[in-house]
C-alpha cells in the first residue's frame, strides 16, 4: 500500500483556495521511498518525459539525504515542485513502475514534490555560475516549455531573455491551474530559481505585436517559440454568447491571474451563479468546476459527452472533484443555451451513446434522438479544449503550421525558419506540463548545437 | 498607516516580477471627467498604427483596462491616451500625475485601421470616441481623402479636441444632445444630411455602442461602407480568453484580435450592449467602495 498524503477535508476545502493536498512529512516520505525496489532496469524512468533518475532520488530520500535527492532531480528537471503536483503520473512514470503490476506503484510524484518542498522550506541554494558563451537566445512565452528551455540554455552559459505577453510569468501555471492545486508562491519561487540562473524576463511583451520575431532574430542568435495553446474553443451553439457563458480560459484567468476570488479587494470581478454547468471533462474542466464551488456555487455539474472511462482529466482531479460534490452528467451534451435579459438561465442538452472508436481511439459519442431535456443553470463554463494561439504564427510569413494552427517542428524543435525553434503546446496542441518541459529541454539541446555552429 | 505598509510590501514583490515601468510625461484635463495622458512607451510608439489600443494595469491588484491609442509620437517615444472617469480604474488612473508610472502598459493590440485613399470620408467621434477617431482623421487626411468630421457629446462640457480635429478635417460639425454647443441633437442628424447631399465613400464611427448602432442604421440605406470600433469587455487582449467576443455577420469574433474594427452593418450591437452590462453590479460596488475609501 502506498503511503497516503494528507489532504484538507472536502467540506473545509471547498470554502477556501488553499492547497488541497498537503504533502508528505519526512516520515511519510521515507516510508514511501522504502517501497521502491531500486530496480536495475527501472521501467519508471521510461515513463518520465525528462528522464529523471527516479530510483536514484528515491534512494536518497530513503537515506534521508534530502538535499542530495533534490539535486539529483534537478539534474533533469528544473521545475520539480510543479511536476510533483500536476504531472499525470498515472499515465507516465507511475504507470510503468513495476510495483504497479501487482499492487500500487511507488508514489513517485509525491516524493518528487516532497523533495522540492523540503528544499524550498530550507531555502533554495543558488545555482552555480557557468562561463558565459556570449550567445544570446530569445524565448517567447514563459510557460513550462519556455521556462525549461531558458533554464537549460542558461545552464550552458548562454544569455537568455524570455518575452511574455501577460504581466506575469508562468503561463498556464499562473493563469490556468488554480491556487488550490498549484500555489502561485511555488510557481514564483521556481521562477526565481530560473532567474538565479541568469535568465532575464520581460513581461508585457506581446510578440507579434509589441515586437516581431524578425526583430528578435536580429538581436538574438536563436529564438524559441513557446506560446502555448491559449485559444479557447467554443461549440458555436445558440446562446453561447450570453452573459454567464464563459470560456474556461476567461473564467480561470479572472480567478487565478487577476485574483477575482478576492474581489473587491482585487479589482477584477467574476460572477458565479447557484447552478453551474461545466462542459468538458479534462483537467481544465475539473479546475473550473472546483473553482466554481469555492466561489460559492451550490451545485456544479460536469457535462461530458462520453463516459467516465474516456475522461481526459488526471484521476486525482476527477476524484477530488467528486469528493467535493461536483456532479457528473456523463454521456450528455449541451445543444442550446437559453437566456433572460441577456443572461443564461437554462441549458438544453441531449443524451449520447458511444459508437465506434474515432481517430483518437476513443469511442465516438452519438446523440440519442428524442432524449433532449432542459435544466436551469446560471453559469456555463466551456472547457472543451484549447487550440494553439495564432498570434505568433500569423505574424511569421513562411512559418509552416499544421491543420490546427500548431507550429510544425522536427523532433528537436526545429521549425521551417532557420534559427527559430518551437515547443510545448504551440507545437503539439494542448498537452501536459511535463511534455512541454520535455520539448523545451530537447529544443534547448538543439539550440545549443545551433548557436555553437553558427 | 497600516494600509500604506501593505502597499509597499506588495510593491516590492511586484518590482521583482514586473520590470517595465511607463512614465506619464504630460497630463491634461480635456473635458469634464475626461483626461489625457502622454505616456512613455517607446516600443509601442515605434510600431503602433491608428485603430490600435493598449491595455494598462495601474497597481498590483488592478484590472487590465483597454484604451485606444489616441495619438503617438514616434520620435519622443510616447503614446497618448484619453479616458473618461467612469469606474474605479479610470478614477484611480485620473489621480495619477506627471512623473508617476503605470505598472503595465501593453500594446499595440488589435489590428490597425484600414486607411487608404477612399475619396470622401466621414469620421464620427462620440464622447471619448473623439480621441479614438482622431489618429484616423489625421492619417486619412495625409492620404489625400476629403475628411468630414462630426464630433458629438451629451453636453458642451464633455467636448474636446475640436481644434485638433479641425486641423485635419475639410469640414467639422459639432453636436450636443442638449444644444449647449454646436448643433442640437445627435451625430446621425448631420450625417444623414451629408449622405443626402454628396457621395460618401466611407464612414468611420467610434463612440458609445448605441451611437455606432444608429450610425450603421443611418448609412445602411445609402450603402456606404461603415466601420465601427468595438469597446467590448476584455481581459488579456491577445485572443486568449474570449471575454471580448462579439458577433459579426453571424459569426463569433474576438474583438481584440479580429478587430476592434468591423463592418458596422454586420455587427450585432445589441449583443455588444448586453455583454458590456455583464459586471454592472460589481462595477458599481467597486466604485462605491473606492469612493468610501477616498
Ligand atoms: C486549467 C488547466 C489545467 C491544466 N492541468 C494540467 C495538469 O494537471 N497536468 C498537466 O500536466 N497539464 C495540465 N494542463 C496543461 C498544461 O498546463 C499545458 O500543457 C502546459 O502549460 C503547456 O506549456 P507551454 O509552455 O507550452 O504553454 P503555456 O503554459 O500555455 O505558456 C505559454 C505562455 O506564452 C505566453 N504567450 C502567448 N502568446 C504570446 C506572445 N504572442 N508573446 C509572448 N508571450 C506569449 C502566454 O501568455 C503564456 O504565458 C492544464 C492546462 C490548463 C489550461
Ligand atoms: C478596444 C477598446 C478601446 C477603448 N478605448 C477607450 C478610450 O480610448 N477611452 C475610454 O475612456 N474608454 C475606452 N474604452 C473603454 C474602457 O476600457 C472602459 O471605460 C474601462 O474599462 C472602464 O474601467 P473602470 O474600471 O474605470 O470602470 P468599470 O467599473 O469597469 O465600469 C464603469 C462603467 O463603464 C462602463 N464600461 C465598462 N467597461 C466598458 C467598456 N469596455 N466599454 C465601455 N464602457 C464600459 C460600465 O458599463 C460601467 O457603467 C475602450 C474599450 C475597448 C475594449
Ligand atoms: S517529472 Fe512527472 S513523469 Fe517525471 S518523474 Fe516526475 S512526476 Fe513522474
Ligand atoms: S519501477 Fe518502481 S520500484 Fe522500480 S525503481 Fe522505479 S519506482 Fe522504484
Ligand atoms: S480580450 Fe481575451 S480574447 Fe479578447
Amino acid at each position: 500500500m502506498r503511503t497516503s498524503m494528507p489532504e484538507q477535508k472536502p467540506k473545509e476545502r471547498i470554502k477556501n483556495f488553499n492547497e488541497v493536498a498537503l504533502g508528505y512529512s519526512e516520515e511519510d516520505a521515507v516510508k514511501e521511498a522504502s517501497r521502491c525496489l531500486n530496480c536495475k532496469k527501472p521501467s519508471c524512468v521510461k515513463g518520465c518525459p525528462v528522464g529523471i533518475d527516479i530510483p536514484g532520488f528515491i534512494q536518497l530520500i530513503k537515506e534521508k539525504r534530502f538535499e542530495d535527492a533534490i539535486d539529483k532531480i534537478k539534474e533533469k528537471n528544473s521545475l520539480p515542485a510543479i511536476c510533483g503536483r500536476v504531472c499525470p503520473q498515472e499515465t507516465q512514470c507511475e504507470q510503468l513502475c513495476i510495483l504497479g503490476k501487482k499492487g500500487e506503484p511507488v508514489a513517485i510524484g509525491r516524493l518528487e514534490r516532497f523533495a522540492a518542498d523540503w528544499e524550498r522550506k530550507k531555502g533554495v541554494k543558488p545555482p552555480e555560475k557557468v562561463e558565459d558563451t556570449n550567445k544570446k537566445i530569445a524565448v517567447v512565452g514563459s510557460g513550462p516549455a519556455g521556462l525549461t528551455c531558458a533554464a537549460e540554455l542558461a545552464k550552458k552559459g548562454h544569455s537568455v531573455t524570455i518575452f511574455e505577453s501577460l504581466h506575469k510569468t508562468g503561463g498556464v501555471l499562473m493563469y490556468g491551474i488554480p491556487e488550490f492545486r498549484m500555489p502561485k508562491k511555488i510557481v514564483e519561487s521556481e521562477i526565481d530559481y530560473i532567474k538565479d540562473l541568469g535568465v532575464k524576463i520581460k513581461t508585457d511583451m506581446v510578440v507579434g505585436k509589441t515586437i516581431e520575431v524578425d526583430e528578435l532574430k536580429k538581436d538574438f542568435d536563436a529564438v524559441f517559440v513557446a506560446t502555448g495553446a491559449g485559444l479557447p474553443m467554443f461549440m458555436h451553439l445558440p446562446g453561447e454568447n450570453l452573459n454567464g457563458v464563459y470560456s474556461a480560459n476567461e473564467f480561470l484567468t479572472r480567478v487565478n491571474l487577476m485574483k477575482a476570488y478576492r474581489f473587491p479587494e482585487y479589482d477584477t470581478p467574476v460572477t458565479i451563479g447557484k447552478r453551474v454547468a461545466v462542459v468538458g471533462a479534462g483537467n481544465v474542466a475539473m479546475d473550473s468546476a472546483r473553482t466554481s464551488l469555492r466561489l460559492g456555487a451550490e451545485q456544479v455539474f460536469i457535462v461530458y459527452r462520453r463516459s467516465e472511462k474516456e475522461m481526459p482529466a488526471r484521476k486525482e482531479e476527477a476524484e477530488h472533484a467528486k469528493q467535493e460534490g461536483v456532479k457528473f452528467m456523463l454521456l450528455t451534451n449541451p445543444i442550446r443555451f437559453i437566456g433572460e435579459n441577456g443572461r443564461v438561465k437554462k441549458m438544453e442538452y441531449i443524451q449520447m451513446k458511444l459508437g465506434e472508436p474515432d481517430e483518437s481511439g476513443r469511442r465516438r459519442p452519438i446523440p440519442i434522438k428524442g432524449s433532449e431535456s432542459v435544466m436551469g443553470v446560471d453559469t456555463v463554463i466551456m472547457a472543451i479544449g484549447q487550440r494553439p494561439n495564432p498570434l505568433v504564427p500569423k505574424s511569421m510569413p513562411g512559418l509552416e503550421t499544421g491543420r490546427h494552427g500548431n507550429i510544425i517542428t522536427d523532433e528537436h524543435g526545429k521549425t521551417s525558419i532557420k534559427g527559430v525553434f518551437a515547443g510545448g503546446d504551440i507545437a503539439t496542441g494542448a498537452a501536459t506540463v511535463i511534455s512541454a518541459m520535455g520539448m523545451g529541454k530537447k529544443s534547448a539541446r538543439a539550440i545549443d548545437r545551433y548557436v555553437k555552429e553558427k | 498607516m497600516e494600509k500604506a505598509n501593505k502597499t509597499i510590501a506588495i510593491f516590492n514583490i511586484s518590482q521583482h516580477y514586473f520590470k517595465n515601468m511607463f512614465k506619464i510625461v504630460k497630463k491634461e484635463t480635456l473635458a469634464e471627467s475626461t483626461k489625457m495622458f502622454e505616456v512613455e512607451a517607446e516600443r509601442i510608439a515605434k510600431k503602433c498604427m491608428p485603430g490600435q489600443f493598449i491595455i494598462l494595469r495601474i497597481h498590483e491588484k488592478g484590472e487590465r483596462v483597454p484604451l485606444t491609442i489616441a495619438d503617438f509620437d514616434r520620435d519622443k517615444g510616447t503614446i497618448t491616451i484619453v479616458f473618461q472617469e467612469v469606474g474605479k480604474t479610470t478614477f484611480q488612473l485620473g489621480k495619477k500625475n506627471v512623473g508617476d508610472e503605470i505598472l503595465d502598459f501593453i500594446g499595440p493590440l488589435g489590428n490597425p485601421s484600414e486607411i487608404e485613399k477612399f475619396g470622401n470620408v466621414v469620421c464620427i467621434g462620440g464622447g471619448t470616441g473623439i480621441a479614438c477617431v482622431y489618429p484616423q482623421v489625421k492619417m486619412l487626411k495625409e492620404k489625400g481623402n476629403k475628411v468630414i468630421s462630426i464630433i458629438g457629446a451629451r453636453t458642451k462640457n464633455l467636448l474636446f479636441w475640436e481644434e485638433k480635429m479641425k486641423k485635419f478635417s475639410d469640414q467639422i460639425i459639432v453636436t450636443t444632445d442638449d444644444g449647449s454647443y454646436g448643433r442640437k441633437g445627435v451625430v446621425t442628424l448631420p450625417l444623414k444630411e451629408i449622405l443626402e447631399k454628396e457621395k460618401i465613400d466611407r464612414v468611420i464611427a467610434i463612440g458609445p455602442p448605441i451611437m455606432m448602432k444608429f450610425v450603421a442604421k443611418t448609412t445602411l440605406p445609402y450603402k456606404v461602407k461603415t466601420i465601427a470600433s468595438l469597446n467590448s469587455i476584455m481581459v488579456d487582449g491577445t485572443g486568449m480568453c474570449g471575454a471580448c467576443r462579439c458577433v459579426v455577420g453571424g459569426e463569433t469574433k474576438f474583438a481584440c484580435v479580429d478587430g476592434p474594427e468591423f463592418d458596422a452593418h454586420l455587427i450585432d450591437f445589441d449583443l455588444l450592449i448586453s455583454r458590456n452590462k455583464m459586471y454592472l453590479d460589481e462595477e458599481k460596488k467597486s466604485l462605491e467602495l473606492y469612493r468610501g475609501e477616498i
